[in-house]
């Protein structure tokens, strides 16, 4: 096992390598910089530009900037943020773990939801039950996750009891640990919601299929023919088959939850990696757009590693070991 | 498999309803009673217009609006009311602003009122009607959608089918590259193309870069797919008469491989779309895809990005809805599809 992590670790080297490339590419080609804006600005004088230039690599060519780049970050440095005064790191790292926070609450949120869902569309197969669970799937799934988010903020704002946007109140420093912890999920809810409501509709149906398709097989009629209660056949032998394909599909369903969140994190305001890559984006940061991309990449390749893993934990057939 | 679908209830009313959509959306000028960009200050953020259908008072018995006046209120906020006085019967093939369509110019619109406005799904901020905007901004949301779509598969037929097809070393290559695309969290990358181009473009360049950018995220998938089928494809015995006969590396792969991923080619086509629109949307939403005063179903919403906004004027969410029912349609229709073209997998 630890030999095939150490591999998969070494693998997503080239894989960021080529990620951070196109997106360093992709912001060169781009006309201007973030430079014109300070050159603009008549504040800022003449030496301080050329100070940056320098600084950063800025006037030589693409290639010579981007190794540069490389070689800052083998030595841990991310660059620094022109429109944020900052590090790149120190901006990036509090955005990530918001991210982080939030995805990880609606991946908690869908599965409470997904494999009940889906069992009982599976049981009640063809029957009222199940058909309502298909349609509500559908809207769930077409229903784009601004738009959810525009309900849900119009809803709220007639009940009063949950906050409209950021991730803290304003009193939030002056809470106990208790409070804190009571505010921040408060703030979550809405986002949450938003995030888990789509993947729900999908997986539900996904579980479903993979449930009716192990309830058909074999192995469960030979259970049937030994006595075994249903109860027992359901939740010991049909569900354990049934839930590893979708373990499988968690792993895609981080890239999907990243990208949700990022759009949800803009309409909300909730602090996290999305709003400040496009603020970046909007105003030519280079290295910021390089942090958070590659950010945002690491967190993808990390949850595509630990599905993995967690379906060798679960399904004994799974060895990496050769 | 078209007797499938009109047989399938579920799916013939979404192709039904699909074909509304589109049909609306190509003819905008004419169903559209205004045209996108046509603004009075008089009606800014105007809600819908109630539609009645007679009034004994004033003697009317076909359908019509009232007029709608506004006051101002204490926060300096328009109020407005239905001025019962003054009635507009809705007018059928009515005579309006003039338009050019596909060269025959007129000024018939579907409907409308004559010495007044008639706005109903209300209107934004400068008082342009929402109903119109929403059809002429359909023709970009839902174009980019198809087109989009279409691009991402030829690419993804092409560089599948050659990976799979030639293997080795072009294979590892491409799809390296390939996983490389898929890797980046998809709005990240989308963000990161934008950032290529300048902040600030007309729309029809915004159009091109759209679906530019749409397509380039989404080949890599397909061609995943692609390159598995081409793999086992290419050790048919026909592929080696093909090569026996002296056709071309390409010919090959054109004729003899790809046509027996159409099947799939078909569904994925149509489950991509919904992506697209939505992709196009949150473009356009965060205002780095189609800029005013041109319409889309994305930057419509725009207005929604303030909670004031969706509070006191909720019926700048309609376009959403009509985004919802879009996406809705493609979905049912491409799973649909995929069971009649696999009947393998008919439990989902």
């Amino acid at each position: 096992m630890h030999h095939f992590i150490l591999k998969r670790l070494l693998y997503s080297i080239p894989l960021l390598l080529g990620i951070t490339f196109l997106t360093f590419l992709f912001i060169q080609i781009a006309p201007g910089d973030f430079l014109d804006n300070l050159r603009l600005n008549p504040q800022v004088s003449k030496e301080t530009i050329s100070l940056y230039e320098q600084k950063f690599h800025l006037d030589k060519p693409f290639l010579i900037q981007y190794a540069t780049w490389i070689k800052n970050l083998v030595r841990g440095e991310l660059g620094y943020s022109f429109s944020y005064k900052a590090p790149v790191a120190r901006v990036i790292s509090s955005r990530a773990l918001n991210t982080l926070i939030l995805s990880i609450s609606s991946l908690i949120f869908t599965w409470i939801f997904v494999i009940p869902l889906g069992v009982t569309a599976a049981l009640k197969r063809n029957k009222f039950t199940d058909k309502l669970l298909s349609f509500l799937s559908y809207i769930g799934m077409s229903t784009p996750a601004f738009f959810l988010t525009f309900l849900l903020l119009y809803g709220a704002t007639f009940t009063r009891l949950l906050p409209l946007s950021g991730m803290h109140s304003v009193h939030f420093e002056e809470f106990t640990f208790l409070g804190k912890i009571f505010d921040l999920i408060r703030h979550l809810i809405i986002p949450t919601l938003v995030l888990s409501l789509g993947s729900i509709c999908v997986l539900q149906r996904i579980m479903r299929a993979n449930l009716l398709e192990a309830l058909g097989s074999q192995y469960i009629l030979g259970a049937k023919a030994r006595g075994l209660s249903n109860a027992r056949i359901l939740y010991v032998h049909a569900l354990k088959n049934a839930i590893n394909p979708i373990i499988t599909i968690f792993g895609y369903q981080f890239s999907e939850l990243l990208s949700g969140a990022a759009l949800v994190e803009i309409i909300i305001g909730w602090p996290g990696l999305g709003q400040v890559t496009l603020e970046a984006v909007r105003s030519q940061d280079l290295y910021l757009v390089m942090g958070s991309v590659l950010m945002g990449s690491i967190l993808l390749i990390m949850g595509n590693l630990l599905s993995d893993c967690l379906l060798a934990a679960v399904d004994p057939r799974i060895r990496y070991e050769k | 498999m078209f007797k499938q679908l009109i047989k399938n209830k579920s799916a013939l009313t979404s192709l039904i309803i699909l074909a509304v959509l589109y049909l609306l959306v190509i003819f905008a000028p004419f169903f559209a009673p205004y045209s996108y960009d046509e603004d009075d200050v008089l009606y800014a953020n105007a809600p819908p217009a109630k539609i009645r259908i007679f009034s004994l008072k004033n003697k009317q018995f076909t359908p019509f609006v009232y007029a709608q006046k506004f006051t101002i209120n204490n926060y300096y906020q328009r109020v407005y009311y239905e001025d019962t006085s003054q009635i507009f019967p809705i007018r059928f093939f009515h005579k309006g602003s003039r338009y050019k369509f596909l060269f025959i110019a007129s000024d018939r619109h579907f409907f409308g009122v004559r010495n007044g406005k008639i706005f109903i799904f209300g209107a934004d901020y400068r008082g342009r009607d929402l109903f119109s905007r929403i059809l002429y901004g359909g023709r970009i949301s839902l174009s980019v959608g198809i087109i989009a779509s279409l691009i991402s598969l030829s690419f993804g037929l092409l560089i599948g089918g050659i990976a799979g097809y030639f293997g080795g070393k072009i294979d590892n290559l491409l799809m390296r590259f390939c996983e490389i695309m898929m890797i980046t969290p998809a709005f990240y990358l989308m963000l990161a193309l934008r950032a290529s181009f300048p902040p600030s473009i007309d729309s029809t360049q915004a159009y091109f870069l759209i679906v530019v950018i749409l397509s380039f995220i989404g080949w890599a998938s397909i061609a995943r797919i692609i390159r598995g089928m081409s793999l086992s494809l290419r050790e048919n015995e026909f592929v080696y008469a093909a090569k026996a006969c002296g056709l071309n590396h390409f010919q090959i792969i054109m004729r003899h491989i790809l046509p027996f991923t159409f099947s799939y080619a078909l569904v994925a086509f149509v489950l991509s779309i919904p992506a697209y629109i939505g992709g196009e949307a949150a473009l356009s939403l965060l205002g780095l895809g189609i800029q005013e005063p041109q319409a889309s179903w994305g930057n419509l919403l725009s207005g929604a990005m303030g909670i004031v906004n969706i509070r006191l004027f909720p019926w700048i969410l309609i376009p959403g809805v009509f985004i919802l029912v879009a996406v809705a349609c493609f979905y049912i229709l491409g799973d649909v599809l995929r069971d009649a073209l696999d009947p393998k997998r008919k439990i989902l």
